[in-house]
Protein backbone atom coordinates (compact mmCIF):
# COMPACT_ATOMS: atom_id res chain seq x y z
CA UNK A 1 0.00 0.00 0.00
CA UNK A 2 2.97 2.42 -0.15
CA UNK A 3 2.16 5.40 -1.72
CA UNK A 4 -1.49 5.83 -1.45
CA UNK A 5 -3.55 7.14 1.14
CA UNK A 6 -2.20 10.78 2.01
CA UNK A 7 -2.75 14.00 0.16
CA UNK A 8 0.98 14.53 0.19
CA UNK A 9 1.90 11.14 -1.66
CA UNK A 10 0.12 12.71 -4.92
CA UNK A 11 2.89 12.85 -7.90
CA UNK A 12 2.44 15.53 -10.35
CA UNK A 13 0.11 14.87 -12.67
CA UNK A 14 0.95 14.10 -16.58
CA UNK A 15 1.50 16.81 -18.71
CA UNK A 16 -1.11 17.36 -20.67
CA UNK A 17 -0.20 17.34 -24.49
CA UNK A 18 -0.78 20.39 -26.45
CA UNK A 19 -0.98 24.12 -25.95
CA UNK A 20 -3.71 24.69 -22.64
CA UNK A 21 -4.87 28.20 -22.73
CA UNK A 22 -4.47 29.80 -19.24
CA UNK A 23 -7.62 29.07 -17.12
CA UNK A 24 -8.80 32.23 -15.90
CA UNK A 25 -9.77 33.01 -12.03
CA UNK A 26 -13.32 31.19 -11.09
CA UNK A 27 -16.22 33.79 -11.00
CA UNK A 28 -18.84 34.41 -8.55
CA UNK A 29 -22.50 34.20 -9.89
CA UNK A 30 -23.62 37.13 -7.57
CA UNK A 31 -26.61 36.59 -5.24
CA UNK A 32 -29.30 39.47 -5.12
CA UNK A 33 -27.61 40.74 -1.60
CA UNK A 34 -24.17 40.58 -2.78
CA UNK A 35 -24.43 42.04 -6.32
CA UNK A 36 -23.44 45.23 -4.84
CA UNK A 37 -20.10 44.17 -3.44
CA UNK A 38 -19.10 42.42 -6.48
CA UNK A 39 -19.58 44.93 -8.42
CA UNK A 40 -17.75 47.67 -6.15
CA UNK A 41 -14.80 45.49 -6.32
CA UNK A 42 -14.75 45.53 -10.60
CA UNK A 43 -15.14 48.94 -10.10
CA UNK A 44 -11.94 49.01 -7.95
CA UNK A 45 -13.86 49.96 -4.52
CA UNK A 46 -14.12 47.77 -1.25
CA UNK A 47 -17.17 48.04 0.40
CA UNK A 48 -18.72 46.31 3.53
CA UNK A 49 -21.92 46.35 5.22
CA UNK A 50 -22.59 48.88 7.81
CA UNK A 51 -25.56 48.32 10.76
CA UNK A 52 -27.69 51.44 10.04
CA UNK A 53 -28.75 51.15 14.27
CA UNK A 54 -25.63 49.93 15.74
CA UNK A 55 -22.59 50.92 13.65
CA UNK A 56 -21.20 47.98 12.94
CA UNK A 57 -19.63 46.66 9.79
CA UNK A 58 -19.85 43.21 8.43
CA UNK A 59 -18.80 40.77 5.49
CA UNK A 60 -19.77 38.90 4.10
CA UNK A 61 -23.16 40.62 2.88
CA UNK A 62 -26.54 39.44 4.83
CA UNK A 63 -29.57 40.41 4.75
CA UNK A 64 -30.02 41.98 8.73
CA UNK A 65 -26.87 43.06 11.12
CA UNK A 66 -25.37 40.04 13.09
CA UNK A 67 -25.07 41.71 15.80
CA UNK A 68 -28.31 43.67 16.54
CA UNK A 69 -30.38 42.58 13.63
CA UNK A 70 -30.82 46.04 12.20
CA UNK A 71 -30.77 47.04 8.70
CA UNK A 72 -27.73 47.43 6.87
CA UNK A 73 -26.25 49.36 4.20
CA UNK A 74 -22.95 49.62 2.16
CA UNK A 75 -20.04 51.95 2.65
CA UNK A 76 -17.04 52.15 1.15
CA UNK A 77 -13.88 50.47 3.37
CA UNK A 78 -10.57 51.74 3.49
CA UNK A 79 -9.05 48.29 2.03
CA UNK A 80 -6.70 48.64 4.83
CA UNK A 81 -6.54 45.42 6.58
CA UNK A 82 -3.73 43.10 8.69
CA UNK A 83 -2.87 39.41 8.40
CA UNK A 84 -4.56 37.37 10.70
CA UNK A 85 -3.22 34.14 9.51
CA UNK A 86 -1.80 32.51 6.35
CA UNK A 87 -0.76 29.26 4.48
CA UNK A 88 1.55 28.73 1.50
CA UNK A 89 -0.64 26.36 -0.51
CA UNK A 90 2.26 23.61 -2.00
CA UNK A 91 -0.39 21.54 -3.61
CA UNK A 92 -3.48 21.75 -5.63
CA UNK A 93 -4.73 19.84 -9.22
CA UNK A 94 -7.49 22.42 -9.34
CA UNK A 95 -6.20 24.47 -12.49
CA UNK A 96 -5.64 27.42 -12.38
CA UNK A 97 -4.42 27.41 -9.05
CA UNK A 98 -1.89 24.08 -9.58
CA UNK A 99 -0.36 26.82 -11.82
CA UNK A 100 0.44 29.30 -9.34
CA UNK A 101 1.61 27.06 -6.78
CA UNK A 102 2.95 28.27 -4.11
CA UNK A 103 0.74 30.95 -3.36
CA UNK A 104 -0.57 32.32 -0.41
CA UNK A 105 -3.80 32.02 1.06
CA UNK A 106 -4.39 34.22 4.00
CA UNK A 107 -7.56 35.63 6.62
CA UNK A 108 -7.25 39.61 7.20
CA UNK A 109 -8.79 42.03 9.20
CA UNK A 110 -9.65 45.23 7.50
CA UNK A 111 -9.37 48.48 9.56
CA UNK A 112 -13.69 48.66 9.45
CA UNK A 113 -13.52 44.83 11.44
CA UNK A 114 -15.05 42.13 8.96
CA UNK A 115 -12.76 39.52 8.43
CA UNK A 116 -11.97 37.90 4.34
CA UNK A 117 -10.56 35.50 2.59
CA UNK A 118 -7.72 36.32 -0.20
CA UNK A 119 -4.31 35.75 -1.57
CA UNK A 120 -1.51 37.90 -0.75
CA UNK A 121 0.12 39.00 -3.96
CA UNK A 122 2.99 41.24 -4.91
CA UNK A 123 5.59 39.69 -2.21
CA UNK A 124 7.34 35.96 -1.77
CA UNK A 125 4.93 33.85 0.21
CA UNK A 126 7.92 33.67 2.55
CA UNK A 127 7.54 37.30 3.62
CA UNK A 128 3.56 37.01 4.62
CA UNK A 129 3.42 36.75 8.05
CA UNK A 130 0.62 36.92 10.58
CA UNK A 131 -0.21 40.72 11.57
CA UNK A 132 1.32 41.86 8.27
CA UNK A 133 0.01 45.10 7.15
CA UNK A 134 -1.74 44.99 3.99
CA UNK A 135 -3.89 46.84 1.53
CA UNK A 136 -6.70 45.67 -0.97
CA UNK A 137 -6.17 45.85 -4.82
CA UNK A 138 -8.22 44.45 -7.26
CA UNK A 139 -9.00 42.23 -10.23
CA UNK A 140 -11.99 42.07 -12.37
CA UNK A 141 -13.06 37.97 -13.20
CA UNK A 142 -16.58 38.64 -14.83
CA UNK A 143 -18.33 41.78 -16.17
CA UNK A 144 -20.07 41.63 -13.13
CA UNK A 145 -17.63 40.84 -10.65
CA UNK A 146 -14.25 41.69 -9.31
CA UNK A 147 -12.27 39.99 -6.55
CA UNK A 148 -10.12 42.22 -3.29
CA UNK A 149 -6.73 40.60 -3.87
CA UNK A 150 -4.25 42.04 -0.57
CA UNK A 151 -0.47 43.26 -1.05
CA UNK A 152 1.85 44.47 1.02
CA UNK A 153 0.81 48.19 2.45
CA UNK B 1 -29.47 13.85 35.40
CA UNK B 2 -29.81 10.46 37.07
CA UNK B 3 -33.53 10.17 38.27
CA UNK B 4 -34.41 6.74 38.94
CA UNK B 5 -37.20 6.24 36.65
CA UNK B 6 -34.99 7.18 33.24
CA UNK B 7 -34.66 4.60 30.83
CA UNK B 8 -30.76 4.69 29.82
CA UNK B 9 -28.96 4.12 26.45
CA UNK B 10 -26.60 1.58 26.04
CA UNK B 11 -24.16 0.80 23.31
CA UNK B 12 -24.53 -2.83 23.08
CA UNK B 13 -22.58 -3.64 20.29
CA UNK B 14 -19.27 -2.13 17.63
CA UNK B 15 -17.70 -3.34 14.74
CA UNK B 16 -15.33 -2.13 12.12
CA UNK B 17 -15.82 -2.92 8.41
CA UNK B 18 -12.24 -4.33 6.83
CA UNK B 19 -10.20 -1.38 5.88
CA UNK B 20 -8.47 0.41 4.58
CA UNK B 21 -8.25 -0.71 1.29
CA UNK B 22 -11.68 -2.00 -0.28
CA UNK B 23 -10.99 -2.15 -3.99
CA UNK B 24 -14.39 -4.66 -4.24
CA UNK B 25 -16.91 -3.47 -2.18
CA UNK B 26 -19.64 -0.78 -3.16
CA UNK B 27 -19.85 1.82 -0.28
CA UNK B 28 -23.02 0.31 0.91
CA UNK B 29 -21.56 -3.18 0.86
CA UNK B 30 -19.18 -1.58 3.73
CA UNK B 31 -22.53 -0.62 5.34
CA UNK B 32 -23.55 -3.89 5.38
CA UNK B 33 -20.41 -5.84 6.16
CA UNK B 34 -20.14 -3.38 9.48
CA UNK B 35 -23.75 -3.58 10.55
CA UNK B 36 -23.76 -7.08 10.40
CA UNK B 37 -20.57 -7.46 12.31
CA UNK B 38 -21.94 -4.96 14.92
CA UNK B 39 -25.31 -6.75 15.51
CA UNK B 40 -23.42 -10.25 15.49
CA UNK B 41 -21.21 -8.00 18.84
CA UNK B 42 -24.41 -7.51 20.16
CA UNK B 43 -26.65 -10.53 20.21
CA UNK B 44 -28.97 -9.22 17.69
CA UNK B 45 -30.09 -9.69 14.65
CA UNK B 46 -31.43 -7.30 11.51
CA UNK B 47 -35.13 -8.48 12.63
CA UNK B 48 -34.53 -6.50 16.32
CA UNK B 49 -33.39 -2.84 14.25
CA UNK B 50 -36.57 -0.42 14.63
CA UNK B 51 -34.13 2.85 14.10
CA UNK B 52 -31.45 3.18 11.72
CA UNK B 53 -29.11 6.23 11.57
CA UNK B 54 -26.20 7.17 8.97
CA UNK B 55 -25.16 9.61 6.91
CA UNK B 56 -23.45 10.38 3.45
CA UNK B 57 -23.08 12.47 1.00
CA UNK B 58 -26.84 12.70 -0.63
CA UNK B 59 -29.73 13.65 0.52
CA UNK B 60 -32.01 11.08 1.73
CA UNK B 61 -28.90 8.91 2.55
CA UNK B 62 -30.50 6.94 5.55
CA UNK B 63 -33.62 6.36 3.45
CA UNK B 64 -31.47 4.31 0.83
CA UNK B 65 -29.24 2.76 3.10
CA UNK B 66 -32.22 1.61 4.67
CA UNK B 67 -33.54 -0.09 1.39
CA UNK B 68 -30.07 -1.56 0.74
CA UNK B 69 -30.05 -3.56 3.90
CA UNK B 70 -33.86 -4.06 3.62
CA UNK B 71 -34.65 -2.13 7.06
CA UNK B 72 -38.55 -0.22 7.16
CA UNK B 73 -37.31 1.41 10.68
CA UNK B 74 -39.61 3.92 11.99
CA UNK B 75 -36.58 5.96 13.77
CA UNK B 76 -34.05 7.49 11.15
CA UNK B 77 -31.20 10.57 11.69
CA UNK B 78 -29.14 11.40 8.63
CA UNK B 79 -27.71 14.53 10.23
CA UNK B 80 -24.53 15.36 8.31
CA UNK B 81 -21.95 17.35 10.46
CA UNK B 82 -18.65 16.11 8.20
CA UNK B 83 -16.49 14.18 10.55
CA UNK B 84 -18.13 15.29 13.80
CA UNK B 85 -21.83 13.55 12.16
CA UNK B 86 -21.13 9.95 13.94
CA UNK B 87 -21.30 11.26 17.46
CA UNK B 88 -24.23 13.17 16.78
CA UNK B 89 -26.18 10.15 15.30
CA UNK B 90 -25.23 8.16 18.47
CA UNK B 91 -26.02 11.11 20.62
CA UNK B 92 -29.67 11.74 19.13
CA UNK B 93 -29.99 7.48 19.10
CA UNK B 94 -29.48 7.79 23.12
CA UNK B 95 -32.49 10.38 23.47
CA UNK B 96 -34.48 8.22 20.69
CA UNK B 97 -34.24 5.08 22.76
CA UNK B 98 -34.35 7.39 26.53
CA UNK B 99 -37.36 8.68 24.88
CA UNK B 100 -39.07 5.21 24.19
CA UNK B 101 -39.31 5.90 20.80
CA UNK B 102 -36.81 3.32 19.31
CA UNK B 103 -35.69 0.21 20.84
CA UNK B 104 -32.44 -0.95 18.48
CA UNK B 105 -30.61 1.57 16.54
CA UNK B 106 -28.36 0.68 14.17
CA UNK B 107 -25.33 3.35 13.59
CA UNK B 108 -23.72 2.61 9.95
CA UNK B 109 -21.02 4.22 7.92
CA UNK B 110 -19.54 3.29 4.62
CA UNK B 111 -16.84 4.75 2.55
CA UNK B 112 -14.91 3.57 -0.53
CA UNK B 113 -13.16 6.85 -0.87
CA UNK B 114 -9.63 6.08 -1.52
CA UNK B 115 -10.89 3.37 -4.18
CA UNK B 116 -13.47 5.92 -5.19
CA UNK B 117 -11.70 9.54 -5.54
CA UNK B 118 -8.18 8.03 -4.65
CA UNK B 119 -5.30 10.90 -3.37
CA UNK B 120 -6.56 14.25 -4.46
CA UNK B 121 -9.20 14.69 -1.99
CA UNK B 122 -8.08 17.76 0.48
CA UNK B 123 -5.93 19.27 -2.11
CA UNK B 124 -8.15 19.82 -4.73
CA UNK B 125 -9.86 23.12 -3.49
CA UNK B 126 -10.97 25.59 -5.55
CA UNK B 127 -10.87 25.65 -9.55
CA UNK B 128 -13.80 25.66 -11.56
CA UNK B 129 -16.12 24.57 -9.04
CA UNK B 130 -15.42 27.17 -6.96
CA UNK B 131 -18.08 29.06 -8.78
CA UNK B 132 -20.31 26.79 -8.15
CA UNK B 133 -20.34 26.97 -4.50
CA UNK B 134 -23.61 26.91 -3.11
CA UNK B 135 -25.03 30.76 -1.76
CA UNK B 136 -22.34 32.42 0.64
CA UNK B 137 -20.11 29.59 0.41
CA UNK B 138 -18.35 31.63 -2.75
CA UNK B 139 -17.04 34.33 -0.49
CA UNK B 140 -13.72 31.74 0.30
CA UNK B 141 -14.16 29.34 -2.23
CA UNK B 142 -12.50 32.01 -5.21
CA UNK B 143 -8.65 31.67 -3.34
CA UNK B 144 -7.25 27.97 -4.43
CA UNK B 145 -7.78 27.25 -0.49
CA UNK B 146 -7.85 23.23 0.08
CA UNK B 147 -9.19 21.77 3.05
CA UNK B 148 -5.53 21.33 3.98
CA UNK B 149 -5.04 24.71 4.00
CA UNK B 150 -7.71 25.55 6.25
CA UNK B 151 -6.62 23.38 8.74
CA UNK B 152 -2.97 25.42 7.99
CA UNK B 153 -4.90 28.82 8.44
CA UNK B 154 -5.71 27.46 11.98
CA UNK B 155 -2.47 26.14 12.47
CA UNK B 156 -0.45 29.07 11.90
CA UNK B 157 -2.91 31.52 14.17
CA UNK B 158 -2.10 28.80 16.75
CA UNK B 159 1.79 29.07 16.48
CA UNK B 160 1.67 32.81 16.00
CA UNK B 161 -0.71 33.07 19.45
CA UNK B 162 0.92 30.43 21.55
CA UNK B 163 4.16 29.60 20.42
CA UNK B 164 3.22 25.84 19.51
CA UNK B 165 5.87 24.45 17.60
CA UNK B 166 5.74 22.39 14.08
CA UNK B 167 7.61 19.71 16.14
CA UNK B 168 4.72 19.81 18.74
CA UNK B 169 2.53 19.23 16.12
CA UNK B 170 4.47 16.76 14.36
CA UNK B 171 4.33 14.41 17.77
CA UNK B 172 0.30 14.39 17.37
CA UNK B 173 1.05 12.39 14.28
CA UNK B 174 4.35 10.23 15.66
CA UNK B 175 1.83 9.08 18.87
CA UNK B 176 -0.84 7.95 16.62
CA UNK B 177 1.75 5.62 14.57
CA UNK B 178 2.99 4.27 17.83
CA UNK B 179 -0.51 3.22 18.63
CA UNK B 180 -1.16 1.73 15.13
CA UNK B 181 2.10 -0.11 15.32
CA UNK B 182 -0.46 -2.09 17.43
CA UNK B 183 -3.17 -2.42 15.16
CA UNK B 184 -2.73 -5.30 12.42
CA UNK B 185 -5.84 -3.58 10.17
CA UNK B 186 -3.85 0.16 10.36
CA UNK B 187 -3.16 2.09 6.87
CA UNK B 188 0.63 2.54 8.37
CA UNK B 189 2.27 1.10 11.20
CA UNK B 190 5.97 1.90 10.69
CA UNK B 191 7.02 3.63 13.24
CA UNK B 192 8.06 7.51 12.42
CA UNK B 193 10.08 10.31 14.15
CA UNK B 194 9.63 13.82 14.48
CA UNK B 195 12.17 14.46 12.06
CA UNK B 196 10.45 12.16 10.06
CA UNK B 197 6.95 14.38 10.02
CA UNK B 198 8.69 17.85 9.39
CA UNK B 199 11.02 16.41 6.43
CA UNK B 200 7.57 14.97 4.73
CA UNK B 201 6.46 17.32 2.13
CA UNK B 202 4.76 20.87 3.32
CA UNK B 203 1.52 20.40 1.37
CA UNK B 204 0.27 23.65 3.07
CA UNK B 205 2.65 25.43 5.70
CA UNK B 206 2.48 24.46 8.16
CA UNK B 207 1.37 21.45 7.77
CA UNK B 208 3.36 18.90 6.10
CA UNK B 209 1.83 15.42 4.43
CA UNK B 210 2.27 13.52 7.65
CA UNK B 211 0.49 15.83 9.98
CA UNK B 212 -2.32 15.10 7.40
CA UNK B 213 -4.53 11.68 8.03
CA UNK B 214 -4.38 8.84 5.45
CA UNK B 215 -7.50 8.63 3.52
CA UNK B 216 -9.08 5.07 3.35
CA UNK B 217 -11.82 2.66 2.40
CA UNK B 218 -13.52 1.44 5.31
CA UNK B 219 -16.67 1.86 7.77
CA UNK B 220 -18.13 0.75 11.25
CA UNK B 221 -21.15 0.57 13.17
CA UNK B 222 -22.60 0.19 16.09
CA UNK B 223 -25.72 -1.08 18.25
CA UNK B 224 -27.55 1.55 20.50
CA UNK B 225 -30.30 0.22 22.89
CA UNK B 226 -31.89 0.47 26.20
CA UNK B 227 -29.93 -0.75 29.53
CA UNK B 228 -32.78 -3.19 30.13
CA UNK B 229 -32.94 -4.43 26.32
CA UNK B 230 -28.80 -5.01 26.79
CA UNK B 231 -29.24 -7.10 30.17
CA UNK B 232 -30.04 -10.09 28.30
CA UNK B 233 -27.39 -9.74 25.68
CA UNK B 234 -23.60 -11.32 25.26
CA UNK B 235 -21.69 -8.14 25.59
CA UNK B 236 -21.18 -5.89 28.70
CA UNK B 237 -22.95 -2.67 27.91
CA UNK B 238 -21.43 0.91 27.54
CA UNK B 239 -23.44 3.60 28.94
CA UNK B 240 -23.94 6.76 26.65
CA UNK B 241 -23.40 8.99 29.80
CA UNK B 242 -23.66 12.53 27.91
CA UNK B 243 -23.35 14.24 24.27
CA UNK B 244 -23.64 17.76 22.93
CA UNK B 245 -22.93 18.94 19.18
CA UNK B 246 -21.82 22.91 18.28
CA UNK B 247 -20.86 24.37 14.93
CA UNK B 248 -19.05 28.10 14.58
CA UNK B 249 -19.34 28.12 10.95
CA UNK B 250 -19.75 26.23 7.37
CA UNK B 251 -17.40 26.56 4.81
CA UNK B 252 -16.01 29.75 5.36
CA UNK B 253 -13.29 30.10 7.69
CA UNK B 254 -13.60 33.60 7.49
CA UNK B 255 -17.04 33.24 9.54
CA UNK B 256 -15.32 31.96 12.55
CA UNK B 257 -14.24 34.32 15.19
CA UNK B 258 -11.19 32.66 16.55
CA UNK B 259 -9.44 30.00 14.79
CA UNK B 260 -7.25 28.72 18.16
CA UNK B 261 -10.57 27.86 19.35
CA UNK B 262 -13.17 25.06 17.71
CA UNK B 263 -16.31 24.31 18.40
CA UNK B 264 -15.51 21.34 21.06
CA UNK B 265 -15.21 24.17 23.40
CA UNK B 266 -18.98 24.72 23.24
CA UNK B 267 -19.79 20.72 23.08
CA UNK B 268 -17.49 19.43 25.32
CA UNK B 269 -18.18 21.59 28.50
CA UNK B 270 -21.97 20.67 27.79
CA UNK B 271 -21.35 16.76 26.94
CA UNK B 272 -19.30 16.56 30.23
CA UNK B 273 -22.14 18.73 32.42
CA UNK B 274 -25.13 15.75 31.09
CA UNK B 275 -22.93 13.29 31.76
CA UNK B 276 -22.02 14.54 35.45
CA UNK B 277 -18.38 14.04 35.27
CA UNK B 278 -15.18 16.17 34.72
CA UNK B 279 -12.24 15.86 32.10
CA UNK B 280 -9.92 14.82 35.20
CA UNK B 281 -12.55 11.50 35.41
CA UNK B 282 -11.66 10.26 31.37
CA UNK B 283 -9.27 7.58 31.16
CA UNK B 284 -9.06 7.07 27.74
CA UNK B 285 -10.04 9.29 24.68
CA UNK B 286 -10.80 9.13 20.78
CA UNK B 287 -10.29 12.55 19.46
CA UNK B 288 -10.71 13.05 15.51
CA UNK B 289 -7.54 13.38 13.91
CA UNK B 290 -7.87 14.89 10.76
CA UNK B 291 -4.56 17.01 10.82
CA UNK B 292 -2.56 17.05 14.05
CA UNK B 293 -3.66 20.48 14.63
CA UNK B 294 -7.31 19.19 15.26
CA UNK B 295 -5.74 17.36 18.21
CA UNK B 296 -4.15 20.06 20.09
CA UNK B 297 -7.25 22.37 19.54
CA UNK B 298 -9.19 19.42 20.70
CA UNK B 299 -7.14 18.92 23.66
CA UNK B 300 -7.62 22.28 24.65
CA UNK B 301 -11.38 22.79 24.37
CA UNK B 302 -12.26 19.93 26.23
CA UNK B 303 -10.36 20.62 29.05
CA UNK B 304 -7.57 18.15 29.34
CA UNK B 305 -5.06 21.42 29.47
CA UNK B 306 -5.37 24.91 29.16
CA UNK B 307 -5.81 26.82 26.16
CA UNK B 308 -2.17 27.67 24.29
CA UNK B 309 -0.99 24.33 26.41
CA UNK B 310 -1.80 21.67 23.91
CA UNK B 311 1.42 21.91 21.75
CA UNK B 312 3.32 21.13 25.39
CA UNK B 313 0.48 18.57 26.29
CA UNK B 314 0.76 16.45 22.90
CA UNK B 315 4.88 16.92 23.18
CA UNK B 316 5.27 15.67 26.27
CA UNK B 317 3.28 12.27 25.44
CA UNK B 318 -0.15 13.44 26.95
CA UNK B 319 -2.00 10.81 24.23
CA UNK B 320 0.50 8.80 24.55
CA UNK B 321 -0.02 5.08 26.58
CA UNK B 322 0.61 6.12 30.29
CA UNK B 323 0.15 9.47 29.20
CA UNK B 324 -2.57 12.23 30.85
CA UNK B 325 -4.44 11.29 28.29
CA UNK B 326 -4.55 7.80 26.37
CA UNK B 327 -5.43 9.15 23.07
CA UNK B 328 -6.38 7.48 19.80
CA UNK B 329 -5.27 3.75 20.68
CA UNK B 330 -6.32 2.11 17.04
CA UNK B 331 -3.48 4.44 15.68
CA UNK B 332 -6.25 7.25 14.38
CA UNK B 333 -7.55 9.04 11.35
CA UNK B 334 -3.46 9.99 10.97
CA UNK B 335 -2.46 6.04 10.71
CA UNK B 336 -4.92 3.64 10.94
CA UNK B 337 -8.16 4.40 8.74
CA UNK B 338 -9.62 7.70 7.40
CA UNK B 339 -12.51 7.10 5.32
CA UNK B 340 -13.87 11.03 4.95
CA UNK B 341 -16.29 10.89 8.02
CA UNK B 342 -14.21 9.03 10.97
CA UNK B 343 -16.38 9.58 14.08
CA UNK B 344 -17.97 6.25 13.67
CA UNK B 345 -14.61 4.43 14.40
CA UNK B 346 -13.97 6.56 17.66
CA UNK B 347 -17.33 5.44 19.34
CA UNK B 348 -15.82 1.80 18.20
CA UNK B 349 -12.65 1.57 19.68
CA UNK B 350 -13.96 3.85 22.98
CA UNK B 351 -16.59 0.66 23.39
CA UNK B 352 -13.81 -1.43 23.06
CA UNK B 353 -11.41 0.34 25.79
CA UNK B 354 -14.37 0.50 28.29
CA UNK B 355 -14.84 -3.61 27.51
CA UNK B 356 -11.65 -4.38 28.24
CA UNK B 357 -11.19 -5.60 24.54
CA UNK B 358 -8.53 -3.08 23.00
CA UNK B 359 -6.36 -5.36 22.91
CA UNK B 360 -1.89 -4.20 23.61
CA UNK B 361 -3.17 -1.11 23.12
CA UNK B 362 -5.87 -1.17 26.41
CA UNK B 363 -5.98 1.53 29.19
CA UNK B 364 -5.89 -0.36 32.27
CA UNK B 365 -9.74 -0.34 34.19
CA UNK B 366 -10.83 2.33 31.66
CA UNK B 367 -14.07 3.50 33.27
CA UNK B 368 -14.94 6.56 31.30
CA UNK B 369 -13.93 7.42 27.59
CA UNK B 370 -14.34 10.25 25.30
CA UNK B 371 -15.30 10.16 22.03
CA UNK B 372 -14.74 13.77 19.68
CA UNK B 373 -15.72 14.14 16.39
CA UNK B 374 -14.71 17.63 14.48
CA UNK B 375 -16.06 17.94 10.90
CA UNK B 376 -15.71 20.31 8.08
CA UNK B 377 -12.96 23.04 8.32
CA UNK B 378 -13.29 23.00 11.74
CA UNK B 379 -16.56 23.71 11.84
CA UNK B 380 -18.94 21.07 13.61
CA UNK B 381 -17.88 19.22 16.82
CA UNK B 382 -19.64 16.82 18.98
CA UNK B 383 -18.78 15.11 22.35
CA UNK B 384 -19.68 11.68 23.08
CA UNK B 385 -19.11 10.67 27.34
CA UNK B 386 -19.36 6.94 27.71
CA UNK B 387 -19.24 4.85 30.74
CA UNK B 388 -18.60 1.06 31.91
CA UNK B 389 -21.15 1.78 34.58
CA UNK B 390 -25.09 2.89 35.16
CA UNK B 391 -24.44 6.63 36.10
ZN1 LIG C 1 -26.34 46.29 14.38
Amino acid sequence: MSGDGRPGDMRPLPAVPGERPPKPRPAPVPEPEAAEYWKAARDGRLVVQRCDDCGRHQLYPRARCLACGGPVSWVEASGRAVVYSYTVIRQNYARPFRDWIPYVVALVDLDEGPRVMTNIVGCDPEAVSVGMAVRARFEPVSEEAGIALFEPA
Amino acid sequence: MSAPWRRRAVVAGVATSDYPHLPDFSEHAVHAQAAQRALDDAGLTWADVDGLATTGFFPMYATGVAEYLGLHPTYYDETNAGGASFEVLVEHAAYAIEAGVAEVVLVTYGSVQLSQMGRRLGTGGGGGAAAMAPGPAIYDALWGNTLVGNYALAARRHMHEYGTTPEQLASVAVTMRQHAAHNPMAQYRDPVTVEEVLSSRLVADPLHKLDCCVISDGGAACVVTSAERAADLPSAPVYVLGGAHATSHHLNLSAASDLTVSPAAQSGPLAFERAGVTPDDVDVAQLYDSFTITVVLTVEDLGFCAKGEGGPFVEKGGLALGGKLPTNTDGGGLSACHPGMRGMFLVVEAVRQLRGQAGATQVADARVAVAHGTGGMLSTGATLVLGREAP
